[in-house]
């Protein structure tokens, strides 16, 4: 599970293939929360969110985050007005999470930022965007230039994916020859 | 066989590329073990007892004689001048540097080689009938699917990090040769009653801890869905499988534990979702990948004429008749044949072969097969596309080179893993058990009168050697630091599959080859005229067996 945050954050986020502060913290499962002492950006866990849903239905600093054995199924109703669904990797072999990126993207059309948080790593990068991820929390002790980089690993793809960034990526070669 | 093009030489290069920066952070410190584990995995790369072990992918085991001599030269020049062929049909590198690793790939890629998902928890090698496109028995060339299939599970995003290693078969034969119904999903090919092709879904089979047969979930999907449905599958079990406990995690644990209607309906779900979209194959793509795997221009051979020859040639050697009956298969066009070569001479790793003998097969193929060879799972080699009329120089080459040992499906042609040699999974050496029973049936005329009989041996319950569904399976266990071998009988692969029942307690290595000579003792006492191995175990039982055995 990814720690409470603190106040000061290295530049660890990639959005939009740059590097920028991490605005946003993240509630651990356990955490007491209130709504009414709630300020800034803050990723709440699954459970916390379903809790307050009503009052969180139009928030633009309130997302959520999934843990890697939750899946988005409760949110299907609802996404679309979240600003940040986080899916975390407690490690990186664990690989629901691309699954439940693809859930968002694919059947609920989801359009909001979907973002990896946990054990988020260079070399996943690639596969991360072809689900449909569109920002990234890297590891802290990792090097957030380097696994920028990872982004483009491949520049063609033989399946569908769920690609935000360039759609024709999405396209599998099968149909281009 | 399939050539790449633009996009598959790209994707490889850029895989290579990515390797080595792979490599090179690992060397340098900035990757884990635990991180780089994974990584070298998807690449075919283990650490092995004494050095790492570099598998190298041979889609379905269809390969070129180039290819076959950039091998030769690989494992001459990075290696120790030979390599092994896996019951995955792969090949295997027993000696290689981990530094060296990068550049190896980067010369197999200039042959449209890989080594990109050998291993690892993704979607492995995709394999089928080592006689695809030639087996009298065939509804339908399966290379064109396997080639479809492994396209879309080439850097699969969402299917890198399963819950375990992922392996589908494709069959399209009457008699099966791919052992669908032991694999994670077996696709099974038929012709509905207009001829065209469908596909029979099977899901849930597996070797190793626990071996199961697999549940078929989906009837007559028409080709058109193939991936699609394929992916619903997958998506299924990406979420669900069991990921507490690795023993655990395959998906045949899965579909028991929902069983395989509700599976089903599961997986259903989620095909309504994706049925349809970009990745549903169109007869443009179908017929694109097909056109490579066109019949060669044959030909036009008396088939009559051709058997008269091979008829005095039979007088003029008994070795090679014997050879003709046993190695030499069948071929769906007049005056061809199909030819296996033998990797198993008595004193030689099973499925080893050295850089020479590579470079010779490679020159054989180019003169008599096309230019074109497949790696069986049971490891040997086949050279598909042979005039019957080429057959016995073919042969007398071959006996120089010590591969035409007239065993093919006999006892002393077993499926072997590597074992406590080399791998370091293994409980127990597997290598010198073959090689003590080829030493102990050596009499051919006794092997040919025993009939066929499918010996496997695994050095560990991961079941590389395939020891559940051998006719006599071998399986390797570590009581105490001393190695000791269970003794199982009755599986079989084909479409009568069946898993093999343990005879009792396991045995010290000195006792085995003995223990299999009474195992035959009861099989021949009970036999009746011409009966096979597999059918006297199945009327008897494992009884008899057992009783004498052990009294």
């Amino acid at each position: 599970m990814p720690n409470s945050s603190e106040a000061s954050q290295p530049s660890n986020l990639i959005q939009d293939n740059q590097i920028i502060d991490n605005p946003w913290q993240i509630v651990a499962k356990d955490a007491e929360f209130s709504i009414a002492d709630a300020s800034g950006y803050i990723l709440l866990p699954l459970a916390i969110w379903l809790q307050h849903a009503e009052q969180l239905q139009n928030s633009k600093t309130i997302g959520v985050w999934l843990d890697s054995d939750e899946s988005p199924e409760p949110l299907e109703a609802m996404c679309q007005s979240i600003p940040v669904i986080a899916i975390n990797f407690p490690v990186f072999a664990d690989g629901r999470g691309y699954s439940y990126a693809r859930t968002l993207r694919d059947y609920y059309h989801y359009a909001g930022d979907v973002r990896a948080i946990g054990d988020v790593l260079h070399d996943q990068m690639y596969f991360y965007k072809r689900c449909g991820f569109s920002s990234y929390l890297i590891r802290e002790d990792a090097n957030a230039e380097k696994a920028l980089a990872g982004l483009n690993d491949f520049s063609a793809n033989y399946q569908v994916g769920s690609d935000q960034s360039n759609s024709k990526q999405d396209i599998p070669v099968f149909h281009k020859r | 066989m399939y050539i790449y093009d633009q996009y598959d030489r790209q994707i490889i290069k850029e895989r290579v590329d990515q390797f080595r920066g792979q490599t090179d952070r690992f060397l340098a410190g900035e990757l884990s073990e635990a991180e780089f584990l994974p990584l070298r995995l998807q690449n075919g790369l283990y650490i092995q007892r004494l050095a790492p072990m570099l598998r190298v992918a041979v889609p379905y085991g269809l390969y070129n004689t180039a290819q076959l001599r950039k091998l030769a030269h690989i494992a001459r020049h990075y290696d120790k001048g030979y390599i092994h062929v896996s019951t995955r049909q792969n090949f295997q590198l027993n000696w290689p540097r981990l530094e060296d690793v990068p550049d190896i790939l980067e010369e197999l890629a200039t042959v449209e080689m890989h080594a990109i998902q050998t291993s690892g928890n993704c979607i492995r090698n995709t394999t089928t009938d080592q006689y695809a496109g030639v087996a009298i028995d065939e509804i339908e060339d399966p290379r064109p699917w396997c080639e479809l299939i492994r396209q879309w599970s080439t850097f699969h995003p969402e299917f890198a990090l399963l819950p375990r290693k992922f392996k589908i078969a494709v069959c399209a034969t009457e008699e099966d040769r791919a052992a669908f119904k032991f694999h994670d999903i077996g696709v099974e090919l038929v012709h509905n009653n207009e001829g065209h092709t469908r596909f029979h879904i099977h899901v849930g089979g597996g070797l190793g801890r626990t071996p199961v047969i697999s549940q078929l979930i989906k009837r007559d999907l028409h080709w058109q869905h193939l991936i699609t449905y394929l992916e619903a599958v997958l998506r299924v079990y990406n979420q669900l499988g069991r990921r507490d406990n690795k023993y655990k995690a395959r998906i045949k644990i899965l579909v028991k534990a929902m069983g395989p209607e509700a599976f089903a309906e599961r997986v259903d779900q989620e095909w309504q979702h994706i049925k349809g979209d970009d990745n549903t194959l169109t007869e443009a793509a179908v017929a694109r990948v097909q056109a490579f795997f066109t019949p060669q221009d044959y030909d036009v051979l008396d088939d009559s004429s051709c058997n008269r020859e091979l008829a005095s040639q039979r007088l003029e050697s008994n070795d090679f008749g014997r050879w003709l009956d046993k190695n030499v298969q069948p071929h769906k066009q007049a005056g061809y044949a199909i030819v296996n070569l033998a990797l198993k001479p008595t004193g030689i790793a099973p499925g080893d072969i050295t850089d020479l003998q590579m470079e010779a097969i490679a020159d054989l193929a180019d003169q008599y097969s096309g230019g074109l060879l497949r790696n069986t799972h049971q490891q040997n080699i086949v050279l598909a596309d042979v005039k019957k009329t080429d057959l016995f120089a073919l042969w007398q080459r071959c006996d120089a080179l010590n591969i035409a040992t007239p065993n093919l499906g006999y006892l002393s042609d077993p499926i072997c893993c590597p074992g406590g040699d080399y791998c370091a999974l293994a409980n127990a050496k597997s290598i010198p058990i073959a090689e003590a029973i080829q030493r102990q049936f050596d009499d051919l005329d006794y092997l040919y009168d025993l009939g066929p009989i499918d010996l496997n041996i695994s050095g560990c319950m991961n079941a590389c050697g395939h020891h559940h569904v051998g006719h006599i399976g071998i399986l390797g266990v570590d009581k105490k630091g001393r190695e000791f071998y269970q003794i199982s009988l009755g599986g079989n692969m084909g479409r009568e599959a069946s898993i093999a029942k343990i005879l009792g307690p396991s045995f010290t290595p000195e006792e085995v080859p003995a223990v299999v000579e009474k195992v035959l003792e009861v099989f021949t006492q009970q036999r009746h005229p011409e009966e096979q191995f597999i059918d006297t175990y199945r009327r008897v039982g494992i009884d008899p067996f057992k009783e004498y055995v052990y009294a």
